[in-house]
């Protein structure tokens, strides 16, 4: 039975790694070896696609850019999500049941729909081209999820705790800093790894709301179709360094997002 | 948990709501404008009414990517949901591998929507793609961006190859939280491993599962960005999801009143079919 599930399980990491891995190896490659024939080792190691990438302002402030708006996303969304949830998994309040399912309707907005109007309001207050305008509109799916993960792992925590501060003479920020945080680490590690996550692989949005100063490199991808054909070994450079910062972010909360998962509250 | 009644709790989630109000609800006003008026500049616009609903309901373009979308959400949620719930249960339950598994796992997650699309578009490909040459050594005349059942093949593996990881991620939090005892019970009583399957565990997972199966299928009731990569909607239209449809229209054509109704009707779908779910899911919870 055992050995049946390591295999099972085996196969499908396989699944889930051989793609990547034909990425990478393709990335190590000249365009002539590529298109010549199917190699599983690079013949010719080469670092020449990276350095196209790494030499390029044009193409390595996509990096940034994507970068800076994903974590001025994952700030706003943990900052405004955190009272929230507190109040929902804390409190009755006036309407508290049709604001939370309201929340959660937005998070079943298609991007698609928002577009030409995104476009329309960001241009006229002046956001378009902007990296907070892009983390804003990230906000539209990231918000409503965030408060609905951060309440999950709210509820967890006893009642009692929050009372027997407020008798120790703890005001409400205080309380709030000093122990309701520490508490829930585990749940905002989870929270901020689903906001990096799902802001940092949308596109649709990021693409139209961005055109110069702001660009995020899933947009400045396209670059690499020209009239002379695909440039496949870029292409793939690129496509490896955007799984990057996903493996950083993964190992900085892994403790955080085992503990999460372990507590069996996503 | 019994909360405590408190109307101030109003300024706790008042930022929330000022947040989605500005990045929501004014934008979503702003399509219902352009879904009931004509307009042809910023000065002369008409009020149309109903007109462009009544277009688009019977417009072409909007029945046949509908199908298509309900079809795949339809297969997406039938192949990841039950290979999630088997890909948890064989994740070891501690130690070293089981955080190692949960990383490797979580990767595909964070891969760029469009990075999804390039890898499969190079790995599917017969003459520089591994498993496209692998297909096509094994007899089979495989190729995505000419025949419309590999490019449906491709846009399905390439889903289950991206978001499987979440169900399995979010069903082995679920396993994690039942307790020992449980099992201990089950053991005494000499259950089958099915029998604790399906009187333990699938009952535990419902809560996890239901959260799995609305993110899957919203999420996959609005792609856009994979197939647009891999196939660019095709061969003909084959591919081409309601996400794409309307972008075409909107951006493409800027039909912005037609779009705008096509907007509207694709939202109200995506929350009927979520509440139908939820509704069903969590039906005699409260019995």
């Amino acid at each position: 039975m055992n050995k049946r599930k390591t295999l099972g399980l085996s196969l499908y990491i396989l699944f889930l790694l051989l793609p990547l891995y034909w990425l990478l190896m393709m990335s190590f490659k000249s365009n002539q070896e590529i298109l010549g024939g199917l190699t599983f080792w690079p013949n010719d190691f080469t670092f020449a696609n990276y350095t196209t990438i790494f030499t390029d302002a044009s193409w390595y402030m996509g990096y940034i850019n994507s970068i800076y708006y994903v974590s001025l996303n994952m700030v706003i969304s943990l900052i405004v999500a955190l009272p929230a949830a507190y109040a929902f998994s804390r409190f009755r309040f006036i309407g508290d049941n049709h604001l939370f399912f309201w929340l959660l309707t937005n998070r079943m907005a298609p991007p698609a729909v928002f577009l030409l109007p995104f476009f329309q309001l960001y241009s006229s207050v002046g956001l378009f081209d902007t990296h907070i305008g892009v983390a804003l509109a990230h906000c539209l799916f990231n918000v409503p999820l965030a408060v609905w993960i951060l309440e999950g792992f709210m509820s967890g925590v006893p009642r009692e705790i929050d009372e027997t501060a407020y008798i120790d003479g703890y005001s409400f920020p205080k309380f709030f800093m000093k122990i309701f945080i520490p508490l829930i680490s585990s749940g905002i590690g989870v929270t901020a790894f689903f906001c990096f996550m799902f802001s940092w692989i949308e596109l649709l949005l990021a693409r139209t709301l961005t055109s110069v100063s702001a660009k995020p490199i899933a947009a400045v991808m396209t670059r690499t179709v020209s009239a002379s054909g695909i440039d496949w070994g870029v292409l793939a450079a690129a496509g490896v360094l955007t799984i990057l910062p996903g493996m950083l972010v993964i190992w900085f909360v892994r403790n955080h997002v085992a503990k999460g998962f372990a507590l069996g509250r996503v | 948990m019994n909360k405590s009644r408190s109307n101030k709790a109003w300024f706790l989630v008042l930022p929330v709501v000022l947040l989605v109000a500005f990045s929501a609800v004014v934008p979503l006003m702003t399509v219902v404008n352009y879904s009931i008026q004509d307009i042809f500049d910023v000065n002369t616009r008409i009020y149309v009414g109903t007109e462009w609903y009544r277009e688009i309901l019977s417009d072409p373009r909007l029945q046949d990517s509908l199908v298509r979308q309900f079809i795949f959400s339809g297969a997406v949620l039938l192949i990841e949901i039950p290979l999630g719930i088997a890909v948890a249960l064989m994740m070891p339950k501690t130690g070293n591998w089981s955080v190692v598994t949960l990383l490797v796992l979580a990767l595909p997650l964070l891969v760029p929507l469009n990075v999804v699309g390039t890898i499969w578009q190079i790995f599917g490909r017969a003459d520089i793609g591994l498993f496209g040459w692998a297909l096509n050594e094994m007899g089979m005349n495989y190729n995505y961006a000419a025949n419309p059942m590999d490019a449906w093949f491709t846009v399905l593996l390439m889903d289950v190859w991206h978001w499987t990881s979440l169900v399995a991620l979010l069903a082995y939090s679920g396993l994690r939280a039942i307790p020992d005892a449980y099992y201990q019970a089950a053991s005494i009583d000499r259950a089958s491993s099915w029998a604790v399957f399906r009187y333990i565990q699938l009952p535990k997972l419902k809560s996890v599962l239901l959260i799995g199966v609305l993110l899957r299928f919203m999420d996959s009731f609005m792609i856009y960005t994979e197939p647009f990569v891999l196939t660019g909607g095709g061969p003909g239209n084959s591919t081409t999801f309601l996400s794409q449809a309307l972008t075409k229209m909107a951006v493409g054509q800027f039909d912005i009143g037609p779009a705008g109704a096509f907007s509207i009707i694709y939202f109200l779908i995506i929350l009927l079919v979520s509440w139908l779910f939820y509704t069903a899911m969590t039906h005699g919870d409260s019995k």
